[in-house]
């Protein structure tokens, strides 16, 4: 057994000083966290690197989904030192990501990590001679077998992605993703900004599709650095935005599986139903998407018992017409005939690659914030994971279903045991004083799975380093998992089903 | 002539009741009956661009794809009435007649070089070669039915009197009403409205089409619903009623057809790409059925 007693434990959306996190040799390091994440109920929340002064400090961040705790972990590589580590990749696949964005920002050598292929071609990246066409594409030579390669540029108007498919004539053997396109440097300009209102700009445009998500995730990571303490009513409002976000993507995204199976009729419907709901939150907070509701310290938009009772009435209608084509829709069996027994991901599989959020629950495996590291919302009105067991498209199909379910009652639970009080406004506070060195963690479960926002202060409580990880991250492997003897033509449903974000992984 | 007068007319709005029958089932704003019209006139309008890989064959597969469409019209006759060309055996001349509009295309799509396309062309070839049995099954039975062998004497002689030849025409009009979605690219089959390369068939085959050929293409897919619409029409068309009511029939079933089309892309999702072949050869079988009847009908084969 190892020795937990030595390693700092955190609440999530806490901060502790920077001389509590004890820094341990790369031997040690490693073997605690091979031990640790061989434990199901443990998972990487976080894996980075940052400089101080002239050396290089690593710090990991391990959930404890079981206590509930987070686990940090720390280790040092002076810069007299060879930049090389032995890869913990081989052990826990999960890390891969991580070790290879390491590898891409600092020209860390990993030893015997498989995949060390750069993430994202940062501006800052150690390598500015690889330019993103030099990408190492994985392939096979071989006569029977051909290349398709699609983007980065799509014939719809979404993101910059490229994809390689190995396929054996209908058949995908391998796919490869390649990000990178959609880089903005968005770590780095939260540092250059100053201002916790340009920060907070910052934080709704990390990706547009979880503003909420993601803005609440960088709003504690900031409240924890500063050891602001916020009203109940704040938690709770956020969590009802992140509740309705999740509500009304996974709408749009039911209505967008439709819409790739050619079944017009369930797309206009799920589709016109995501607009009652993002118009509530137009109605809320002046914008669909609920941009501008989430500031550091408080907020302009408080919600009322006006806003209860326009948003009761709004979720009954919702639901009546949800109820209603989900029973025609998914029973329909040229729809279940199309998603069904297609993209299986095992709950092995799952596990190895790490993956967070929804593409952790379509197979089995209860990942949830909400429940494992819950903020005060969540505790108040605690929240019940739901899985599904297949880990194929219609897995993730029925899972946006019930998860639209269950958010909905949970927001009728808070609707109805909690009384918002209009004397309670808290006003964004953008002056707050940030402790000095010290390190603030901030999980979120958007509607894609776990955000996890990290931030590191310096002597002066000026931010050092802030580091983003979103979902997507984890989940691009599943995608590429999905893939595997499925047919090309079914790529799209599948990349549809897990609706993951470009600008999310590229920062 | 009178045949071909009418196929032109209803060409000019087949597509578009379509796309208002969908709209109507989706609950939007439908679009005008001659939306597809404007389109194809716009794109008169606008030059081609040809890739600098294609060839001759790029360019003239269009025109040849047209072509072989409208004189494959000639052929269809219309109640009485002989269509404009109408020889012994011609549903023979018809078929390959659309087959090698059909190849010219598949070439041009390889011309052109692009992974997708090959993939679309490849899937397309698939799909013409499995409905083909269907069509020449279909109309085997119905020459035997009738003891005949050319296009106007098939409908001319084909009377529904007793049980079995009802049994005929309807497993007939199925087959026919999806041998036309399967010709046409349409649902179950292919989804033309689809926007993802990877699911297209005939789209993907032609995104390199643009201007006066790719007007060319849509107003060739025009021309086939009408035709396969007219050759419905002919099945239910009695040669004894006044030619006013013919025509007044005939639109009849032109536009119910439509919106059977429309109905039918509105309420299913599209096949997986891998149970397509099992789905067309499926048409295949029930065609068999409806020769089997026919041989029955024929005396060929004796009941006890």
């Amino acid at each position: 057994m190892i020795d937990l007693n030595k390693i700092a434990k955190i609440k999530n959306n806490e901060s502790i000083s920077l001389k509590d996190i004890a820094i341990i040799d790369y031997e040690e390091f490693s073997h605690i966290v091979i031990e640790l994440l061989k434990q199901p109920e443990n998972h990487c929340l976080s894996y980075f690197a940052y400089k101080s002064n002239d050396n290089l400090q690593f710090i990991m961040a391990v959930g404890d989904d079981k206590n509930h705790n987070i686990l940090l972990l720390s280790h040092l590589l002076k810069s007299d030192e060879k930049p090389e580590l032995e890869s913990l990749t081989k052990e826990i696949f999960a890390l891969h990501i991580f070790e290879r964005e390491i590898h891409e920002n600092f020209g860390i050598n990993f030893i015997e990590h498989p995949w060390l292929k750069p993430v994202r071609f940062a501006n800052n990246r150690a390598n500015k001679e690889m330019q993103i066409n030099d990408y190492p594409f994985y392939s096979i030579k071989s006569e029977e077998l051909h290349e398709v390669g699609v983007g980065p540029i799509h014939a719809g108007v979404i993101e910059p992605g490229h994809f390689r498919f190995i396929c054996n004539g209908e058949n995908v053997l391998h796919l490869e993703i390649q990000l990178g396109w959609q880089h903005r440097g968005i770590e780095k300009l939260f540092l250059d900004k100053e201002n916790n209102l340009q920060r907070n700009l910052l934080a709704e445009n990390i990706a547009g599709d979880t503003a909420i998500g993601h803005t609440t995730a960088f709003a504690q990571t900031i409240e924890a650095l500063a050891g602001k303490q916020l009203g109940k009513q704040r938690h709770i409002e956020r969590a009802l935005a992140l509740e309705l976000e999740r509500i009304a993507i996974h709408t749009g995204d039911i209505s967008a599986l439709c819409t790739d199976i050619a079944y017009h009729f369930g797309s206009n419907v799920f589709g016109i139903l995501r607009t009652a709901i993002i118009n509530f939150m137009q109605f809320w907070s002046g914008n669909r998407f609920g941009k501008s509701l989430i500031r550091v310290g408080g907020t302009h938009l408080p919600f009322t018992e006006e806003l209860k009772v326009e948003l009761l009435d709004v979720l009954s209608k919702y639901e009546k017409q949800f109820e209603e084509m989900v029973y025609i829709t998914f029973r329909l069996p040229s729809v279940q005939n199309r998603f069904d027994f297609i993209g299986i991901v095992s709950p092995e599989q799952a596990r190895t690659i790490g993956t967070v959020g929804l593409s952790a629950r379509m197979s089995q495996i209860e990942r949830d914030i909400r429940v494992s590291h819950p903020n005060f919302a969540y505790q108040e009105f605690p929240y019940e994971t739901i899985t599904a067991e297949r880990g194929d498209v219609f897995a993730r199909f029925l899972l946006k279903k019930k998860e639209i379910r269950k958010s909905i009652s949970w927001i009728r639970n808070v609707m109805e045991n909690y009384n918002f009080d209009a004397s309670q406004n808290e006003k964004p506070d953008y002056q707050l004083k940030l402790k000095p060195s010290s390190f603030a963690i901030s999980l979120v479960e958007a509607w894609r799975g776990e955000v996890c926002h990290c931030a590191i202060t310096d002597e002066a409580g000026k931010l050092k380093h802030y580091k983003i990880k979103d979902p997507s991250m984890h989940n691009w492997k599943a995608l590429e998992l999905s893939l595997r003897n499925v047919e090309i033509s079914d790529f799209p449903i599948n990349n549809k089903s897990y609706n993951l974000s470009y600008c999310g992984h590229d920062l | 002539m009178i045949s071909l007068l009418l196929i032109l007319l209803s060409s000019l709005f087949f597509v578009g009741i379509i796309i208002q029958t969908k709209a109507k089932i989706a609950a939007r704003k439908m679009p005008s009956i001659f939306q597809p019209l404007s389109d194809v006139i716009r794109l008169f309008k606008k030059g081609a661009i040809y890739s600098s890989t294609t060839s001759i064959i790029f360019r003239a597969a269009p025109i040849v794809y047209f072509s072989s469409v409208l004189i494959a019209a000639l052929f269809i006759p219309f109640g009485g009435n002989v269509g404009l060309l109408s020889f012994y055996g011609d549903f023979v001349f018809f078929a390959y007649l659309l087959a090698i509009g059909k190849f010219l295309m598949i070439i041009a799509a390889m011309d052109t070089g692009s992974g997708f396309e090959g993939m679309g062309a490849n899937r397309e070839a698939l799909y013409s070669m499995l409905v083909e049995p269907a069509f020449f099954i279909l109309a085997g039975s119905i020459a035997l039915f009738t003891n005949n062998v050319s296009f106007q004497e098939l409908f001319s002689n084909l009377h529904i009197v007793s049980s079995l030849s009802y049994s005929i025409s309807v497993a007939s009009i199925y087959v026919l009403i999806y041998i036309a979605l399967v010709e046409n690219s349409r649902m179950p089959v292919d989804d033309p409205k689809t926007h993802l390369e990877l699911t297209m068939v005939h789209e993907v085959m032609v995104l390199d089409n643009s201007g006066f050929d790719l007007a060319l293409i849509h107003i060739a897919t025009w021309l086939k619903f009408a035709i396969y619409g007219s050759i419905l029409a002919n099945f239910l068309i009695k040669n004894t009623w006044s030619i006013y009511e013919q025509i007044g029939v005939y639109f009849v079933i032109q536009i119910a057809f439509a919106i059977i089309v429309g109905i039918l892309e509105s309420f299913k999702a599209r096949n997986k790409m891998s149970k397509n072949p099992q789905w067309i050869i499926m048409l295949s079988a029930i065609a068999v059925v409806s020769f089997l009847t026919a041989l029955i009908v024929a005396h060929k084969i004796i009941l006890n």
